[in-house]
């Protein structure tokens, strides 16, 4: 048995210890918004945060998660998801929307480290994730709307 | 004079009802009717609307239900693109409803959804809107009637004497109002119309603005379900070797390391190779990965790329006349000036993020699908084939495709699920790796061009000579299509060469390889639109003529083609210089009925091309949703441009050389130009929006290069000599 804490909730599993953490996510706790994309952390549809760290799920082996407390789309909640999700729909980002649970995920980590992303931030942090669709101009900016929905929150406290 | 609606007979109702297997009125009910929803608010999907009593269904297309909620059925596959949206904004035009009430659910595979330029239940060709765009507003506007019928039945007064808005039908003189949740239940016995009126675009309130789309917050908290995501009880997942080489058999295989893996629970040959079944992914990978396979690997096991290139080049010049205008021969010999070129284009492979994947569920008396397919009517077909259950025992499912491209117009994956889960009488989801993905995909075919043209003393073309020699599609799709040795879809792009010149011939010469090809973005224009376009600049640079302007002086007569280039030219600042260390090229193209065009600003700095700044003009003839159409001219540029600047598939000893994004690599976020998207304001017919904006962007930024080095650019990708 592995033990490992997902979205707050703790889950005991009964697999090979090398598998994936995404495999475990999907195929064993059912959280499927995670995706897999490419299976060598190459497309980073599989992002997920590892003590608030963006990492590849994909080949991330279920047995080094050890205390790092691991957070998927789904359990991006509060003050980091709602204005991501605010400004992805006032963007209207998706369109397959394969990749976007990778990109809101990775997008979470960089505004959670930096306030206020410049393009330059944004290449460096969300380069990894790939979208086949094209929305690159659109997440751009509405990592930039999110940066100011959050600034507005706090300047009204 | 409104349009009156022709397709929408009493006849035309009862047969759409018949074949969804419901009754007329009350009560419609489609067997196997996904549960799928979204609306603009994002709610949750509400619990089987489909078998409320008192919802009223007047057809295939609409559900109003009494809390007043309108469902619309979309009949074509969501793959970013945008229909989930553009379908029912369609229908809640014509019926005047609320938009904030109305839902999307994918529709089950039926007749009564086929798409009439298809002539089947398949989203392809870019034609979704296009396809629908009468009868989708009929079934609305026959709904709107049905519920005023009601309304002013009610109310004791004329139908005539009665407007709707915002779902809800207003009498004029009293302002008594009753909302279509509230009528449903008596709208529902009222006769269904003849025949409908339909707006005039001058009426159209949503038809035209940027609606949001139904599907974007599901798609931003993980909630919206891939073809991956399937979860059903007792649910076993696939993994299937296959022969790496083109045309392979199976020989024989040894199970017994794979069968010792934890959670593999069975292997077995399947038509498509050696399937792994497991309790996960993981276990059923490692399984394959512990098979030992031998293969009978064919006629195909020394084919490489540098063999099909011979075959083009030995093929090219015996081609068959596509078309033929004047004598391009004499003129050639005649000629001031002559130009000629050979253009290459490789193979490539889809690449959709969501690998291949489908979930079957066979028994003894049905088969139920659950995949992310452009094909619901083929996929149909696959299982009644392979089950031997007629059509009305086959449900299909369709789940949000991540990424569809053309490559989900197949049925491969389906084939793989229904075999597997019919061998073992369970539900089963086969899920393809990405290396499986890139190496057993139906590619975009490679193709080879010789061109010549000829120039007259101002530096005009006076002649043009294309001979193209490239698989062809259709030889396996429906090979009834192929006329005279023509594969149209070989030589779209290139036998409607818009440009006037008088003495032109464009031949096809049929090489198939045994490289499995198929449908991929823009088809045939996106190898022969970089083509044609590219040539175009070589014989401007020849005759000493702007690219912009050669091609403008050409269009005349083709004021659609000229539209958009003079717009992208316009706000791309082509009479201007452009920034320092960057150079342009513009590209036009026509495909699926509208047409491009782009203005690309590059520099090449140590043999390396970086796109700054796209401009792009469509004219998409009446605009359903233009937010919807910006973001498919995004889309469709970035789809091309990966493909202009890394994309290649080469096949070694009869199989692909790449597998995975190490290889086989995607454009990033670092890499995305600046894209403007400008549209050119029209009421003509809708054309099609998926496809038409990639195949400028090749041969745009083709020529922004060669405009950089002084060199054409005649092969893809675009690689410099340093």
């Amino acid at each position: 048995m592995i033990s490992l804490v997902v979205n707050g909730q703790r889950h005991d599993v009964d697999v090979d210890p090398d598998t994936p953490l995404l495999w475990v996510l999907r195929d064993n706790l059912g959280l499927t918004g995670t995706k897999y994309g490419c299976g060598i952390a190459l497309c980073g549809s599989c992002t997920v945060h590892l003590d608030g760290e963006p990492a590849r799920s994909c080949v991330t082996p279920v047995s080094q998660v050890g205390d790092r407390k691991v957070t998927t789309i789904e359990g991006l909640a509060g003050a980091s998801a709602d204005p991501l999700q605010r400004a992805w729909i006032d963007e209207q980002v998706p369109q397959c929307g394969f990749c976007q649970s990778g990109q809101i995920m990775a997008a979470a980590a960089l505004l959670a480290r930096n306030t206020t992303p410049d393009d330059k931030d944004i290449d460096g942090a969300m380069s990894g994730i790939i979208c086949r669709c094209g929305t690159y101009q659109r997440i751009r900016a509405a990592i930039k709307r999110a940066s100011d929905i959050k600034a507005k929150e706090v300047s009204h406290g | 004079m409104a349009e009156q609606g022709s397709g929408l007979t009493r006849r035309g109702f009862l047969k759409v009802s018949a074949a969804a297997g419901g009754a007329l009125l009350v009560g419609f009910y489609i067997p196997g009717c996904g549960r799928r929803t979204a609306n603009a608010a994002g709610h949750a999907p509400d619990s089987e609307p489909a078998s409320d009593p008192a919802a009223f269904a007047p057809n295939a297309w609409v559900r109003i239900d009494p809390q007043n909620n309108v469902t619309v059925m979309v009949a074509s596959s969501e793959m970013g693109q945008g229909v989930m949206t553009s379908i029912p904004m369609l229908l809640a035009e014509e019926l005047d409803a609320d938009w904030s009430r109305v839902r999307a659910e994918f529709a089950p595979v039926a007749k009564a959804y086929t798409n009439p330029i298809i002539g089947q239940q398949l989203t392809g060709g870019s034609t979704a809107v296009r396809g629908f765009w009468k009868p989708v507003r009929e079934a609305g506007a026959a709904a709107r009637e049905m519920l005023v019928a009601a309304a002013a039945s009610t109310w004791g007064v004329p139908a005539s004497s009665c407007r709707t808005r915002d779902s809800q039908v207003i009498h004029g003189e009293s302002g008594k109002k009753l909302s279509y949740g509230d009528l449903a239940a008596k709208a529902a016995k009222e006769k269904v119309p003849d025949s409908v009126f339909l707006k005039e675009p001058s009426e159209f309130r949503l038809i035209g603005t940027p609606a949001r789309r139904l599907d974007v917050p599901a798609k931003t908290n993980g909630s919206a379900v891939f073809g991956q995501d399937v979860q059903l009880q007792g649910l076993l997942v696939a993994s299937v070797e296959r022969c790496p080489v083109f045309g392979g058999k199976l020989k024989r295989f040894d199970a017994s390391k794979a069968k010792a893996v934890k959670g593999v629970k069975d292997v077995f040959a399947i038509d498509s190779g050696v399937a792994v079944v497991a309790d996960g992914f993981w276990p059923a990978l490692q399984g394959r990965k512990a098979l030992k396979v031998e293969w009978d690997e064919g006629p195909h096991r020394n084919l490489s790329s540098a063999d099909i290139r011979k075959q083009f080049e030995q093929a090219v010049d015996k081609g068959v006349k596509a078309r033929r205008e004047g004598d391009p021969e004499s003129a050639l010999k005649k000629a001031a000036k002559t130009v000629e070129a050979v253009y290459e284009v490789p193979y490539l492979a889809h690449a959709c993020m969501e690998p291949m994947n489908c979930t079957a569920h066979v028994r003894s008396d049905g088969c139920e699908i659950w995949v992310p397919t452009q094909a619901q009517t083929g996929t149909q077909q696959t299982a009644m084939h392979i089950t031997g259950l007629p059509a009305e025992k086959i449900q299909v499912h369709t789940t949000f495709l991540g990424g569809g491209f053309g490559r989900r117009s197949e049925r491969d994956f389906v084939a793989d699920a229904v075999q597997i889960s019919k061998h073992l009488g369970k539900p089963v989801k086969v899920l393809w790796t990405r290396e499986d993905d890139t190496r057993h995909d139906f590619y975009r075919p490679a193709a080879y061009g010789r061109l010549q043209a000829a120039l007259d003393d101002s530096g005009a073309p006076v002649a043009w000579i294309h001979r193209i020699a490239s698989p062809s599609i259709m030889s396996r799709v429906a090979p009834g299509r192929v006329n005279n040795g023509i594969d149209n879809t070989s030589v779209e792009g290139a036998k409607n060469l818009p440009y006037a010149i008088a003495n032109l011939e464009v031949t096809y010469a049929m090489v198939n390889p045994g490289v499995p090809v198929g449908f991929w973005r823009s088809v045939g224009s996106s190898q022969n639109a970089f083509i044609t376009e590219c040539f175009l600049d070589e014989l401007a640079a020849a005759g000493g003529r702007d690219p912009y302007q050669l091609r403008r002086d050409l269009l005349r007569g083709h004021p659609r083609h000229r539209g958009v280039l003079e717009l992208a030219a316009e706000k791309a600042g082509w009479d201007t210089p452009a920034p320092k260390g960057r150079h342009r090229g513009i590209a036009v193209a026509q495909s699926f009925a509208s047409y491009a065009a782009q203005v690309a600003e590059v520099s090449v700095d140590q043999g390396k091309v970086q796109v700054h700044r796209v401009v792009c003009a469509i004219d998409c003839g009446t605009v359903v949703n233009p937010d919807t159409v910006k973001a498919q001219m995004e889309s469709a540029i970035v789809y091309g441009l990966t493909a202009a600047l890394m994309g290649e598939i080469t096949i070694e000893n009869g199989r692909v050389k790449q597998s995975n994004f190490t290889d086989y690599p995607m454009l990033r976020m670092e890499q995305m130009p600046e894209v403007e998207v400008y549209i050119v304001p029209s009421d003509a017919h809708p054309g099609g929006v998926g496809e038409p904006g990639t195949p400028p962007i090749a041969p745009a930024v083709a020529n922004a290069v060669f405009a950089a080095t002084g060199k054409p650019v005649r092969r893809l990708p675009i690689e410099l000599e340093s």
